[in-house]
């Protein structure tokens, strides 16, 4: 495999979750959310309740992809971070690390201003999470559940 | 490359439908989205020109079941089929856990398909994986129509590996969900293998 597994534990995720809930508060966002490059939502915060939150993890990483060929095309590293404006609400989008993508959906009752100050806090406190994190999964020996698991549970899997 | 999630107690894989325009790729994902039970399937979303042809990708995310106390969630993503969205096929094939490839079996299409693939070898090669070793599918699409090649013929051009290929109609379903089984069953047992 060219790319290390992606996983996520329990002590990394209470830390991502933290610093999640904490850029809602300070961000005066309405939500807040991070994805994996590959589009798989990591940590949600704020009023996730009335989104489909699968839905804009999936869009927001095809997005990040294609602004990352047009850089690839213009000879730019990268984008790291972009700015749509809506009428009633907007999304700032943060490429963390070159790993994770940062999303902060808010309104009137913040400012983009505000929003990078605070994103850009998180982005720091994110890079070292997912940094120890990374380090993490290439340790050998993890012992992973699916190593166990029976050609019989896969065909169980499709028996309904 | 899936994700294992061990807070939610989630496992995510990525699969990818590949092959020339209008080989059915969306009709696959739409035919499994309408076959779901609602609490098992999320919303899909289609990128689309106005004249339904796909322009980046379709999305539909699925939940298996569990296998070990952990859900199993499977996206599934189609790229354009298009020669000139090649830069956006590329992108979707990042961190893509299992290929399907879509064949349109009319005799007209034989060429298209033998491009396609050659083209998935090479984006696949150019994100670091090798076509030979992914899990991997074929459908041999359209069945019902008058026109098409044998598939012992299909299967010689577009298979010489033997991979698992299945025969389908895939505006009325026929070989859908068991083209998706057999790439999800390879996708987890690819997990089993690897590890963490
Ligand atoms: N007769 C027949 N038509 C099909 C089948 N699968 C797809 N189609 C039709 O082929 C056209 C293109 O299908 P679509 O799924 O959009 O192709 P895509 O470009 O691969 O996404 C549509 O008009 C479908 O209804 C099939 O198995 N048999
Ligand atoms: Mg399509």
């Amino acid at each position: 495999m060219v790319n290390p597994q992606m996983v996520m534990y329990e002590e990394e995720f209470n830390q991502i979750q933290g610093v999640v809930d904490r850029l809602v508060r300070e961000a005066n966002a309405k939500v807040v959310f991070i994805v994996d490059k590959n589009g798989q939502l990591i940590a949600a915060s704020g009023d996730v309740e009335n989104i489909d939150t699968t839905s804009l993890a999936s869009l927001t990483a095809g997005n990040i992809a294609a602004t990352g060929g047009i850089a690839k095309l213009l000879r730019e590293n990268e984008f790291a971070t972009q700015f749509h404006e809506g009428e009633n609400q907007n999304i700032h989008i943060q490429l963390v690390g070159n790993r994770v993508i940062l999303v902060v959906i808010f309104d009137s009752k913040s400012s983009l201003g505000l929003v990078r100050l605070r994103v850009r806090k998180a982005t720091d406190e994110l890079n070292r999470i997912f940094e120890a994190l990374l380090s993490k999964v290439a340790e050998p020996g993890g012992d992973s559940p699916f190593a166990e698991i029976t050609d019989d549970d896969i065909d169980n899997l499709f028996n309904d | 490359m899936s994700f294992i999630n061990y807070m939610a107690r989630e496992i995510n894989c990525k699969i990818v439908y590949y092959g020339p325009g209008l080989c059915g790729k969306t009709t696959n994902l739409q035919y499994i989205y309408e076959r779901t039970n609602p609490d098992a399937k999320g919303k899909m979303i289609s990128l689309a020109t106005e004249t339904e042809r796909t322009l980046f990708f379709d999305f539909l995310p699925l939940s298996l079941g569990e296998i070990r106390g952990f859900k199993t969630r499977f996206h599934l993503y189609t790229v354009p089929g298009q020669v000139f969205y090649d830069a956006s096929r590329k992108l979707i094939l990042k961190g893509v856990d299992g290929v399907i490839f879509v064949a349109d079996s009319q005799f007209e299409r034989l060429e298209a398909n033998q491009e396609s693939v050659e083209n998935l070898r090479v984006n696949l090669a150019e994100q670091g994986y090798s076509l030979d070793k992914i899990p991997y599918v074929i459908q041999y699409n359209k069945r019902d129509l008058p026109n098409v090649v044998p598939v012992e013929e299909l299967r010689e051009l577009l298979n010489p590996m033997g991979v698992p290929d299945f025969e389908a109609n895939a505006r009325d379903g026929v070989g859908v969900f068991e083209t998706l089984k057999a790439v999800s069953k390879l996708v987890l047992t690819e997990l089993k293998k690897g590890g963490a």
